[in-house]
């Protein structure tokens, strides 16, 4: 009975991984309601401020809190992730497409 | 005799790693829910305009309201990671103590969202006034019951550490609920920036 059993320490969590996502995180939080409380640009470029603090948080969340990457102990749920978003896109993208299409042929007013 | 505690705590370790085949299963679930979310959105986005004369999501949502909703549910990601750390540690006090922090900025957060919910419904505005109040309830409700589930899972989750202590299938139980619970700050993540915020945006009332 050694004590080789299989945690490696490399790959233990810890407190200062997950403070370094908190603030990252954090940040990327205040920045979208900071823009929005004081309604510092106009609506468009607010909404793209909104999408790129969106997708830079997730990645971070991705990879301090649920500690994803390219490893070989985590290739599976990258993977798996992977195929979840190329799924989305397809049926996000697709039905996006067909209504807003549908929506423009009928000429319906706000859109 | 074999078991000292020290190779028990590595045995807790192991189980607790996201790359054990349970961990795996229990991913795939999680990226079923995503798929699942993401229809829940595609819905939002397709109605969020449809008001049919009822409010519009500047009159009834609040930035105040969300910030503090959102800061709760990062916290609790924060908290959670901690528990995390202390179960590696073999910590077992440690653990129950960050589970509680985390149970009670998740009951924080979901209280908030009830009081909005009811704060809306009761302006008139309830899932079926519009098309766009029927996807926000949809939507953000679905995302409301995971917390609700995930925090019956928290509390189940303290009381097996306080009364069995620091086994295997505890740590690889504690894992999953890591991911789920981490899982619904990443949905947060999406419904703030997809219904909220531009909402407000919209609204001219932010």
């Amino acid at each position: 009975m050694s004590h080789s059993d299989d945690a490696t320490p490399g790959h233990a969590p810890t407190a200062g991984a997950y403070i370094t996502g908190y603030l990252l995180a954090l940040v990327l939080t205040l920045i979208p309601f900071g823009a929005v409380y004081y309604e510092a640009f106009s609506s468009g470029v607010m909404l793209l401020v909104i999408a790129v603090t969106a997708i830079l948080q997730l990645c971070v969340h991705l990879r301090f809190f649920l500690h994803l990457d390219m490893s070989q102990e985590q290739r599976w749920n990258t993977i798996s992730v992977l195929f979840s978003v190329f799924t989305i896109f397809v049926m996000v993208g697709g039905t996006l497409w067909l209504f807003y299409s549908l929506y423009a042929r009928h000429m319906m007013v706000g859109y | 005799m074999a078991s000292s505690p020290s190779h028990d705590l590595n045995r807790v370790r192991a189980a607790a790693r996201a790359d054990t085949e349970v961990n795996f299963g229990f991913w795939a679930y999680l990226m079923s829910d995503v798929v699942l979310f993401s229809m829940l959105f595609l819905a939002y986005v397709n109605l969020s305009q449809r008001y049919a004369g009822g409010p519009t999501p500047g009159e009834i949502f609040s930035l105040h309201g969300v910030f503090l909703e959102t800061m709760a549910l990062l916290a609790s990601s924060l908290t959670f990671g901690l528990a995390m750390v202390s179960l590696h540690q073999g910590k077992k006090n440690h653990i129950i103590g960050w589970l509680l922090a985390t149970f009670v900025l998740g009951a924080f957060f979901l209280w908030h969202e009830v009081s909005e919910f009811v704060h809306i419904i009761h302006e008139g505005a309830s899932f079926d006034r519009s098309g766009f109040l029927s996807a926000y309830f949809g939507l953000v409700g679905t995302h409301g019951a995971h917390v609700f589930f995930g925090m019956i899972w928290l509390l189940t989750m303290v009381a097996q550490v306080a009364l069995r202590g620091l086994t295997p299938a505890i740590g690889s139980r504690l894992a999953r609920l890591s991911l789920f619970w981490h899982f619904l700050d990443l949905v947060w993540i999406c419904v703030f920036s997809t219904v909220y915020l531009p909402g407000l945006i919209q609204g001219g009332s932010a």
